[in-house]
């Protein structure tokens, strides 16, 4: 039996059960990312003694009863800007090229409570800000369904490493899509929680106000059973929301009837390539068949929300990444004359070209004279998002939209035009500058056979609804999936 | 009209990031810049009167922590991860002539 | 041709406020513990660590500025302020720019020129930053964030202040308002109270304002009186010479009297200030406010009416043991023990003041206990020491703050009140002097304080003086 094949939840039950031991689990997982990891490359480290010497103890604690979870005994992957004591956290980057936290990230803290098993350590672009998985500084991770194209970003690593079976769910974070962008990508599930349902404390911030951990794995139950586990209320963030109820995997109900789903005209319109376009609208046909009432609207505020988002983004990051300076951790200059050339050498050779590109926008826009203009300009916006939003939620239970303009691109496309780079986001920034719940579902294929995703988005906390849609909708696909996938190549 | 980024722009911004660009990388850096900002200039179509600035989505307000001490001495732990360090302090080049 | 000049100061006072626990994290605050044994990763800016709030800095800067006279912001909010030092581990420190929890307030000053109010522009809260020790010989400098992330809050001043005697009776109002709700305890020899002078000078009579400069490193009221003449000096001299005074930072060397400008061009001065994303916004409700304005303690001026009132205390006395909370503190507690208040006023206003004066030091550093100064009064009010064996035994209570009656019945201190052995000393004394003796029958009645002296050196001062004359005079005459 390979046990890559099951779903995590199936994967727990055999071991709670004792059909299958926790050893056995994460040994398949390990050994199914040295033989896909050489050409994939989702993993920045792998930790192999700790993850055995771990499985061992969780062996034990299932056997006492004491660890009875949904998700108990599974091997996880972790985004390596989520901090895990004692096992090196890179932000993918050579400024913190030798980091090691001495504490845990809440979410990996829930992640061991529950008795998961973290295998090691996923790529992403440097410091989230990306859209490939190409500007890490351990190198391009390539997309399992096609390794020539990107797997998406920033979460990169994540998704391909469960595309490709390598572990069978992991943590992602979500500032712009770097979540639901990448899962679309790779033909996964990526759920972007709304802000505040998982604790930001140890997510190395990019965009502090934007910034979401979320859960990426192979279908929407292990997705709801990785969300359960990781959501939680922290007092050591202080803009952690208590939830009324963490009962996510309660919501998969295998029903849309009555569903009020809106479709936003400007999301499908020019930009949009046609090989995205149709399984999307497909996927919305057969919802509306299934009982959703599915209706096309005007949202607004599409074309605003990509200059917002990089302003707002830019502008913390600029300040979030000010204490990378070669003093407290990570690297710092060989050579160097006095304390502002060791701060500025470390900072320029430590920082790949992105980075330094949105540290430097994000100087810009906050500095004297211009900080009203663009600053208070965009979070102005921001409010206005929002409002548009809460208009919509009042009318529909949730929006249904492409999670990016294309399919995965080819590897080296995408990098040279930034505004072009920045585009590719536009269908998913609006959520986290609203704080939205967002989730990606695999609909079908394009025309060079590249996993088309659809996003769900929903209001502040309807987590479950989303859930309970895309759940539908699996059960849904995986029993018609030959029809859709006809129709998607037949209009590319 | 986008501000005009010029190359005292780029030094200024550079002095404040703390970021030492080649000649190469500040022409760059102002070219993308410029592009980014012309980009960005669509805000301003948007009427944005009378909105106020939203810089948290939620209404959440006085998130607190009792005055209670909770944490103890973790200096080795801390340090470990320093690039240079002496007598339990964070080394740094000298911070006055 | 002298042209009269007039100097305008304003202050920007911090003072680090006595919670237990640093702004937000819960690493205590305790003053020098080893370097670096009271961080975690939230004060050295550990990646994704992140700011919890500590209730306690926000009730302690309403309560500064309510007893400051200021409008609370209701809805108040933390910014960024962005700069690079080493001191500051996550090189930006988290402060208020745009809504400071307390604005537009007052305090009301006294010096020789009479009574003046010095209004307050605001006062926010902020993180205090690391401490960087210079290693001359390996030269680099060791970084130690034991402070940083201590609570502070910042009293910003209109520049209403006019000459150095304003700053510091401004500065002691300041003080006792912050010691009185027991949100400082306001010690500038540790630094928990610091002030940075922003000054210009001006010809008489003009309404406009010169350049001014800031003047940082201050750490007493002296170095603040004499980097204000040094400044004012300073910038007068660049006038009269046709020159201008550049708008800058300087540090104040109160060793060489002379001030140097402290930024480098690698400083921009643009902090590009921007609320926290980390941190939600703070709102202060009116039963919230109510509250800790019900809380405030007597503050100073219904102390010293109180004092002249309850206790028959002159006005000046009044003012003075109130100046201080640490004075009027210990007052109330050794009234509360039984002594009679004109004689804890006394001891406190002469001898305390005397000792701190010589020693150098602020009432705040006093270290004895009312008990003890409680103790002595005793002794004193029923005769069991004398007047000069108190005052030895009470520079031993300032000093060690020892248990005065154990250390007079140690010592043998005790006044001889036992009239046979004081009778056998006089007649002793007599019979060894009777040229004295026969000087006083002959009418020169002085040498009766030289006939006390020796007895009370026989008796190594432990004899009543009084109750000695009054039998040298009965024995004479006899």
């Amino acid at each position: 039996m390979d046990l890559m094949k099951l779903t995590a939840v199936q994967l727990s039950d055999k071991i709670k059960a004792g059909e299958l031991s926790v050893e056995e689990a994460v040994k398949a997982s390990l050994d199914a990312v040295r033989e896909k990891d050489k050409t994939i490359n989702a993993f920045i480290t792998v930790d192999e003694e700790g993850a055995l010497k771990r499985a061992a103890e969780v062996q034990k604690r299932i056997e006492s009863g004491e660890l009875s979870g949904p998700l108990a005994g599974v091997p996880v992957a972790v985004k390596d800007n989520i901090c895990t004591r004692g096992l090196k956290t890179t932000c993918a980057s050579k400024i913190l090229y030798n980091f090691v936290p001495t504490y845990d990230a809440q979410a990996v803290e829930n992640l061991e409570k529950a008795g998961m098993v973290i295998v090691g350590k996923t790529n992403m672009d440097e410091f989230a800000m990306g859209s490939t998985t190409e500007t890490s500084f351990f190198g391009v991770t390539r997309n399992p369904a096609n390794p020539e194209h990107v797997p998406g970003g920033s979460s990169g690593g994540s998704c391909a490493a469960v595309a490709a079976g390598e572990v069978l769910c992991a943590l992602g974070s979500d500032t712009g899509g770097s979540i639901r962008q990448p899962s679309s990508f790779c033909g996964v599930t990526g759920m972007k929680p709304t802000y505040g349902a998982v604790s930001r404390y140890g997510l190395i911030a990019y965009g502090s106000s934007l910034d979401q951990i979320g859960p990426v794995a192979g279908n929407v139950t292990d997705c709801a059973a990785l969300l359960q586990v990781i959501a939680s209320h922290d007092k050591k963030d202080s803009t952690s929301v208590e939830l009324e109820d963490y009962d996510f995997l309660g919501a998969l109900q295998e029903d849309v009837s009555g569903m009020k789903i809106g479709i936003p005209r400007e999301y499908f319109g020019e930009g949009l390539d046609a090989g995205v376009k149709a399984p999307i609208l497909k996927a919305a046909d057969i919802l509306a068949s299934h009982g959703a009432v599915v209706e096309e609207f005007d949202l607004g505020m599409l074309d605003y929300a990509i200059p917002a988002y990089y302003v707002i983004a830019s502008a913390e990051a600029s300040s979030n990444l000010e204490r990378f300076d070669g003093v407290k951790y990570g690297y710092r200059a060989e050579d160097y004359e006095g304390l502002h050339d060791m701060y500025k050498k470390s900072r320029s050779e430590g920082f790949g070209p992105e980075v330094k590109r949105r540290i430097m926008l994000g100087s810009f826009v906050l500095s004297s004279g211009y900080y009203d203009a663009y600053y208070l300009k965009a979070l102005r916006t921001k409010a206005l998002i929002k409002q548009a939003f809460d208009k919509a939620f009042a009318s529909y239970d949730m929006i249904l939209a492409p999670a990016a303009p294309t399919a995965a691109p080819r590897l080296g496309e995408s990098l040279s035009d930034p505004i072009q780079m920045y585009l590719g986001d536009i269908y998913t920034v609006s959520a986290n500058l609203a704080g939205l719940p967002g989730i990606t579902v695999p609909c079908g294929k394009d025309a060079k056979g590249l996993p088309v995703g659809m996003q769900l988005l929903g209001d502040c906390f309807s987590e479950k609804k989303l859930l309970r849609a895309a759940y539908t909708w699996e059960r849904l696909y995986n029993s018609d999936r030959q029809d859709v996938q006809a129709d998607g190549k037949g209009e590319a | 009209m986008a501000s005009r980024i010029t190359d005292e722009t780029i030094e200024y911004v550079g002095i404040l990031a703390k970021l030492k660009l080649s000649g190469e990388e500040k022409e760059q850096a102002r070219e993308d810049m410029q592009k980014m900002l012309n980009y960005i200039d669509k805000l301003e179509e948007l009427d944005t009167t009378g909105v106020e600035p939203m810089s948290h989505v939620f209404p959440i307000h006085n998130v607190f922590r009792e005055d209670v001490v909770t944490n103890g001495d973790d200096r080795e732990n801390l340090l470990s991860n320093a690039p240079e360090q002496r007598d339990g302090q964070y080394q740094v080049p000298k911070t006055v002539e | 041709m002298a042209r009269e000049y007039e100097t305008v100061i304003g202050l920007e006072v911090h003072v680090e406020l006595a919670t237990k626990t640093k702004i937000f994290c819960g690493c205590s605050t305790e003053f020098g513990g080893e370097p670096n044994t009271h961080t975690c990763p939230v004060c050295t800016g550990m990646p994704g660590s992140l700011p919890v709030l500590n209730k306690q800095v926000v009730e302690y800067a309403m309560a500064v500025g309510l007893a400051a006279n200021c409008q609370i912001n209701q809805y108040c909010k933390f910014d960024r302020k962005n700069y690079f030092y080493p001191d500051n581990p996550q090189n930006y420190q988290i402060s208020q720019l745009y809504l400071p929890i307390c604005h537009d307030g007052w305090l009301e000053i006294e010096t020789g020129d009479g009574k003046k109010k010095v209004r307050i522009h605001e006062i926010h809260m902020e993180e205090d930053a690391g401490k960087l020790i210079h290693d001359e010989w390996e030269d680099c400098s060791l970084v130690d964030y034991n402070r940083s992330g201590v609570p502070l809050i910042e009293i910003v001043s209109e520049p209403d202040m006019r000459s150095a005697e304003e700053v510091i009776a401004y500065l002691e109002q300041l003080r006792m308002i912050a010691q009185y709700v027991g949100a400082s305890d306001c010690k500038l020899q540790e630094g928990s109270m610091r002030a940075d002078v922003n000054l210009s000078v001006r010809e008489k009579g003009s309404d406009t304002f010169g350049t001014r400069t800031e003047m940082k490193n201050l750490n007493s009221f002296k170095a603040i009186a004499r980097a204000i003449e040094g400044e004012q000096a300073r910038q007068i001299d660049l006038l009269e010479e046709g020159k201008a005074v550049m708008q800058e930072t300087r540090r104040w060397d109160d060793a060489r009297g002379e001030s140097y400008p402290m930024r480098s061009k690698e400083d921009a001065q643009d902090y590009r200030y921007f609320p926290d994303p980390d941190l939600p916004p703070v709102v202060i409700s009116d039963e919230w406010m109510e509250q800790i304005r019900e809380s405030l303690p007597e503050l100073q001026p219904e102390k010293q009416a109180r004092y002249e009132k309850e206790f028959s205390l002159p006005a000046y006395d009044a003012s003075i043991l109130t100046g201080t909370k640490k004075l009027a503190d210990l007052f109330e507690a050794t009234v509360a023990l039984g002594s009679k208040p004109k004689k804890v006023s006394n001891w406190l206003m002469v001898e305390t003041l005397r000792l701190l004066k010589e020693h150098g030091q602020e009432p705040e550093q006093i270290r004895f206990s009312p008990e003890h100064l409680a103790g002595l009064i005793a002794m004193t009010e029923d005769g069991s020491i004398n007047s000069t064996v108190a005052k030895e035994v009470f520079e031993k209570v300032f000093e060690e703050d020892i248990d005065p009656e154990a250390y007079v019945t140690e010592h043998g201190l005790k006044t001889v009140n036992d009239a046979g052995a004081l009778e056998e000393v006089v007649k002793k004394v007599l019979e060894s002097n009777p040229k004295v003796v026969e000087e006083y029958r002959g009418g020169k009645e002085k040498v009766l304080g030289f006939l006390v002296g020796q007895v009370m050196k026989e008796m190594k001062g432990k004899a009543n003086p009084a109750m000695a004359g009054e039998l040298l005079k009965k024995l004479i005459l006899e």
